[in-house]
C-alpha cells in the first residue's frame, strides 16, 4: 500500500497545497474527474477551519483497501480550541466566524464516511474516507 | 508573500477576468477588491468572469463569487460566469451553494451573447419610457 501523504496547514496558501495534495492521490488512485473535485473540495473546507479555527494542524492523505475495494482516507488534525457543541457545527448555516457555515456538513455530503473526534482545548480529529466506484 | 493578479480586461462596457490559477484566500479577496474597483473607474454594464481553469470552488470561492454578483449587482453591472467544469458545478450543488442569481455560461463566447442580449433588453425598456 502506497505511504501517507501529509501536508502542513499554518497559512491559507497551504490549503490550496493540501487539496492538491488530495486530488493528485485521488487522480491517482483512479478517481473520476467529479470525485476528485469532492474530494479536492472537503479537504478545502476542513484544511481552512484548520487555519481559521486552530491557526495550524496538519492534513494526511492516504490510500485504503476494504475486501478489493480502493478508497481514499484524509485525517485533518489540529491541537486548536476544539469544537464546542459540534451538533450544531454540523448543521448547515452554523457558524462562529460569519462563514455560511457550509464546511462541515458540506464536507460531509461531499464525502461516504466523515468522523469528528474533538475535545474542548485540546483539539479536533476529522477522518474522513471515500470509495471508489 | 506577495500573490498574482488576476488581469482584468476591458472590451466595450464589459469586464472580463479569466482566473488562470488556484486561487488561495488572499488572492480571492484581492481580486474581489481589484474587481469591485475596475467596475467603479470603467463604470462597466458587466462582468464576465471565466473559471475554465478552476477545478475547486469551495465555501470560500463561493462565497466571493456570491458576493462579487451582489456587489456589482448594486453598482449596475451584471455578473455572468462562464466556463464551470461539470465536476466543479455538481460539486457546488452537493456542498449546499447554489449560486442563486448568478448567471451562468458555458463559455466566454456565449458569456458575451448572455452579456450582450442583457444590455439590449436594458436599452431597450429605458427607451420605452423616453
Ligand atoms: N478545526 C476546528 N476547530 C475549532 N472549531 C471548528 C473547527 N472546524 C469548525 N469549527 C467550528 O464549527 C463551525 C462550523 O464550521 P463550518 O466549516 O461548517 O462553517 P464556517 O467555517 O463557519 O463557514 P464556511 O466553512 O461555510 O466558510 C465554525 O464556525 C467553527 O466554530
Ligand atoms: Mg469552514
Amino acid at each position: 500500500m502506497a505511504q501517507a501523504k501529509a501536508a502542513v496547514i499554518r497559512s491559507d496558501l497551504d490549503i490550496v497545497i493540501a487539496r492538491t495534495l488530495a486530488r493528485d492521490t485521488a487522480k491517482a488512485l483512479g478517481f473520476g474527474a467529479i470525485d476528485q473535485a469532492r474530494i479536492a473540495t472537503a479537504v478545502s473546507e476542513l484544511a481552512r477551519n484548520i487555519f481559521l479555527y486552530a491557526g495550524s494542524g496538519s492534513v494526511t492523505v492516504r490510500e485504503i483497501e476494504k475486501s478489493g475495494r480502493k478508497g481514499i482516507e484524509i485525517v485533518c488534525e489540529d491541537q486548536g480550541p476544539g469544537i464546542a457543541n459540534l451538533d450544531l457545527a454540523m448543521q448547515d448555516g452554523f457558524t462562529t466566524s460569519r462563514g455560511m457555515g457550509m464546511g462541515l456538513p458540506g464536507a460531509k455530503r461531499l464525502m461516504d464516511q466523515f468522523e469528528v473526534k474533538t475535545k474542548e482545548g485540546e483539539g479536533t480529529t476529522i477522518t474522513c474516507s471515500k470509495w471508489r466506484a | 508573500m506577495n500573490s498574482l493578479r488576476i488581469p482584468i480586461l476591458k472590451i466595450g462596457d464589459v469586464l472580463i477576468a479569466s482566473i488562470q490559477i488556484a486561487l488561495h484566500d488572499a488572492s480571492a479577496v484581492q481580486f474581489k477588491d481589484d474587481l469591485l474597483q475596475k467596475i467603479h473607474d470603467t463604470k462597466a454594464r458587466g462582468v464576465i468572469i471565466d473559471l475554465t481553469a478552476i477545478d475547486v470552488v469551495d465555501s470560500f470561492i463561493g462565497r466571493m463569487i456570491a458576493d462579487i454578483a451582489a456587489m456589482s449587482g448594486l453598482m449596475g453591472a451584471r455578473v455572468v460566469l462562464t466556463g464551470l467544469q461539470p465536476a466543479v458545478a455538481i460539486t457546488l450543488v452537493e456542498l449546499g451553494l447554489e449560486l442563486t442569481g448568478v448567471l451562468t455560461a458555458l463559455n466566454l463566447e456565449k458569456g458575451l451573447a448572455v452579456m450582450q442580449r442583457q444590455t439590449d433588453q436594458a436599452e431597450e425598456s429605458s427607451d420605452g419610457t423616453g
